[in-house]
């Protein structure tokens, strides 16, 4: 396959590493090299949590500048945060749903004002998606499987060669069986919602 | 069963980097491990504290209370013939050196293996300290994996190297091998495991009195010429690709370079020297390497190991090869490596044009608000800080104090609204910086320090001060495990996971057996009454002890099984 590089972004606690693990977790039932770097640490609190899944041979466990194919953002904030890691020949996929920083609550700074920049990101990138990935998350049974709504958004652009088949089948084999349904289902109102 | 105990041989799983160092373990067959958490290294004592758990675990595993005691109890075991590990971040090894200094005179019997991680641009840490210049320092040699699958392999090939030489061997990583994912293909795992050895006694090896060091130091060097020797052969330094410039790099330097050189598509005119054992610097393997080459670029993180190695050989061998790195200003000694930085610096090598990424115009971005990390809801030490404060507050001092500060979530505590973290070094420094405050200023001395860190290195401190009859406060913020780095247990815990059934020993017993004098032990959640309680001992002169006691929200949570209460 062609070498990719995937950015996750967004916020602790939204389930990014799951998220970069599940990619992972298929490529190698593919047979597709895979490497994913994970930043630890101020994860549970409140922090950014980034990570990046690298497929099809790239061995380097960093995205610098311009240098993301994929941008997958879980809180739109954290996506323009992101925006230099991609190229115009980037594909961003982004939740609309904000998390608001306690910098912005105690005044400190501004939330920027998305909807221009959503607009912005459809005219200069190869390809735009935005949803409400809480939403679909809460549809499919689950508020916490916002993660996996985005995933499924990034499958079904078809950018990856990654069936939505082997996608379930690795939440099979990876989430705990209580939540697997409700995984499933939030895979697929990603998928859908991009097509 | 733990899942690093039950994969079979032959199969591929997808590994962190950490979790493929414990694999390494089980396969090499260690016997005793021991580690004080820290990042990026936590993963490995989390997983060895979980398989040592579990019923004929092959592995015995402990949480000492600092890295120093960690390399004992594995230096003893390696000196009575076990496989033995320690693990730790690269300030951890400040603390174990004092071991590690004179292990390297003494030896080992069976294999030990030293891994350390290091932390470039300071992700998790305090300084970005470069851990092969202590290997070099202890003339002890080191690996330097690059990717899973490498940290699996190179920590199995660390035991058979260990025992050869009777040293214990160095497993170096950063974090960005530490917390890498990839396939790992599995190994058998030991089945016979040597959990215990018997230790033969040597009058002249095991003491290093002067008479016995002078004869060991002489032996470690020789041991060196040896080290070097296998490094020369060793697999796991190689040349890819036969090109007449040379690229020197190890760690995760050489997938930078093996990207770049991809991307480039340079693949004719440059060879890899890739180094996995670049210590100590394998002067014969690199000669060859070079051999017939126009130039060489190193690439390494932090600072210039190889470039110096390799500058000291070509002069010596009045070598005139142009050598391109740090010292040439190409490369930088600060921060992890950014891939298209490398990039940039392999295209130049190279004489091919290098074209930066298109972006879009992103000038009009505003200042996006940032995401510090904060204490979290309903932390103790928000309300221990926030009564402390109140107290100084009430007594009129607040203005004319000073808080030594220590390692752990509540370092935190510098930013506002608390700022209540003025000074801090390492681990305990709060303890013995607020003695010297205290002799040099008349400022009043208020310092802070968590549970984990009071027994790694605040008991030696405190005694120091209480003899020496110093004048401040210390508070203890006992939130019953070692928050930061994952909630792992210390000797002082008294908030336990279930079968959990080591000892607690009581921060209060301990302190009073130190000749505190004035104690105070407040639960921080209850403001009024600590307060009252923070004002009477703030006013009290000598070394007072206050222990803030109150469970980390997160750990509570864990060990009541995720239930709310």
């Amino acid at each position: 396959m062609d070498r990719k590089r995937i950015l996750i972004t967004g916020v602790g606690g939204q389930g990014n590493l799951l998220a970069a693990r599940l990619l992972g977790h298929a490529a190698i039932t593919m047979d597709i090299p895979v490497r994913i770097s994970e930043v630890h640490g101020m994860a549970q609190r409140g922090g950014v949590v980034e990570s990046a899944v690298m497929l099809g041979g790239i061995e380097s466990p960093i995205i610098s500048r311009g240098q993301a194919d994929v941008l997958l953002s879980f809180e739109p904030l954290e996506t323009l945060r992101s925006l230099n890691k991609c190229s115009s020949k980037s594909t961003v996929i982004t939740n609309t749903r904000p998390i608001v920083p306690f910098t912005v609550k105690l005044g400190q700074a501004e939330y920027p004002e998305m909807d221009e920049w959503f607009s912005f990101m459809e005219k200069n990138f190869a390809r735009f998606h935005a949803i409400d990935a809480d939403a679909m998350a809460r549809e499919a049974g689950t508020a916490k499987a916002v993660n996996v709504v985005m995933l499924g958004a990034l499958i079904g652009t078809g950018i990856l060669p990654f069936s939505r088949a082997v996608m379930e089948e690795t939440i099979k084999n990876v989430v705990k069986p209580k939540f697997v349904d409700a995984n499933i289902k939030a895979l697929g109102l990603g998928a859908e919602a991009v097509q | 069963m733990h899942p690093l105990l039950k994969y079979c041989s032959g199969e591929r799983r997808l590994l962190l980097g950490n979790e493929a160092v414990v694999r390494g373990l089980l396969e090499a067959g260690c016997g005793v491990a021991a580690a004080y958490p820290g990042t990026p290294s936590s993963e490995i004592g989390n997983n060895l504290f979980f398989i040592a758990q579990e019923e004929d675990s092959p592995i015995y595993f402990e949480f000492s209370t600092n890295e120093k005691v960690a390399m004992e109890v594995a230096a003893a075991a390696a000196a009575s013939g076990v496989r033995s590990f320690t693990c730790m971040k690269h300030v951890g090894m400040n603390v174990a050196s004092d071991v590690m200094m004179t292990l390297a005179y003494i030896g080992v019997k069976g294999g030990m293996v030293i891994f350390v991680a290091d932390d470039p641009s300071m992700h998790s840490s305090q300084n970005e300290q470069d851990s092969r210049i202590f290997a070099r320092f202890a003339n002890l040699p080191m690996l330097e994996p690059s990717s899973p699958q490498e940290m699996k392999d190179m920590t199995i090939e660390a035991f058979e190297i260990s025992e050869a030489l009777e040293l214990p061997v160095i497993v170096r990583s950063t974090t960005r091998t530490s917390h890498v994912s990839g396939p790992v293909i599995m190994g058998d795992r030991c089945q016979d495991v040597k959990r215990r050895g018997r230790f033969q006694k040597e009058l002249f090896r095991w003491v290093p009195v002067p008479a016995v060091a002078r004869q060991r130091h002489k032996w470690l060097l020789e041991q060196v010429d040896r080290a070097e020797d296998m490094a020369v052969s060793s697999g796991f330094n190689r040349v890819e690709g036969n090109g007449p410039r040379a690229i020197l790099c190890s760690g995760v330097s050489v997938s930078h370079v093996r990207d770049a050189v991809n991307d480039l598509g340079v693949h004719d005119r440059v060879r890899l020297v890739v180094m996995g054992f670049p210590l100590p610097f394998p002067k014969r393997f690199v000669m060859d390497a070079l051999e017939g080459v126009e130039k060489v670029l190193v690439v390494e993180e932090l600072e210039p190991v190889m470039e110096e190695q390799l500058r000291l050989m070509l002069d010596d061998a009045e070598m005139d090869l142009p050598v391109f790195g740090k010292a040439s200003g190409d490369l930088p000694r600060l921060y992890e490596f950014q891939p298209t930085d490398v990039a940039r610096v392999v295209a130049k090598f190279t004489d091919e044009d290098f074209s930066e990424p298109v972006l879009p115009d992103l000038s009009g971005m505003p200042d996006l608000p940032m995401r510090p990390p904060t204490m979290c809801k309903g932390c103790p030490h928000r309300e221990t800080y926030n009564n402390v404060k109140e107290a100084l507050k009430q007594l009129g001092i607040e203005e004319n104090t000073i808080y030594p500060s220590d390692i752990g979530c509540y370092t935190l505590a510098l930013l506002p609204p608390i700022k209540m973290a003025d000074y801090l070094t390492c681990m305990g420094s709060s303890v013995g910086t607020s003695a010297g405050f205290s002799a040099a200023t008349d400022q009043k001395v208020v310092s802070f320090i968590g549970d984990s860190t009071f027994f790694h290195s605040g008991l030696s401190p405190l005694a120091s001060a209480v003899h020496n009859k110093h004048n401040f406060c210390l508070v203890i913020l006992d939130n019953s495990t070692t928050a930061m780095t994952g909630q792992q247990p210390h000797p002082g815990i008294w908030l336990k996971p279930p079968g959990f059934d080591k000892p607690t020993i009581s921060i209060e017993d301990v302190v009073k057996a130190m000749g505190v004098k004035n104690f105070v032990r407040i639960n921080p959640y209850k403001k009024q009454e600590a307060v009252a309680a923070l004002k009477e001992i703030l006013s009290m002169d000598g070394v007072c002890v206050v222990l803030s006691e109150a469970p980390c929200v997160l750990y509570k949570k864990r060990v009541s099984g995720g239930r709310k209460k």
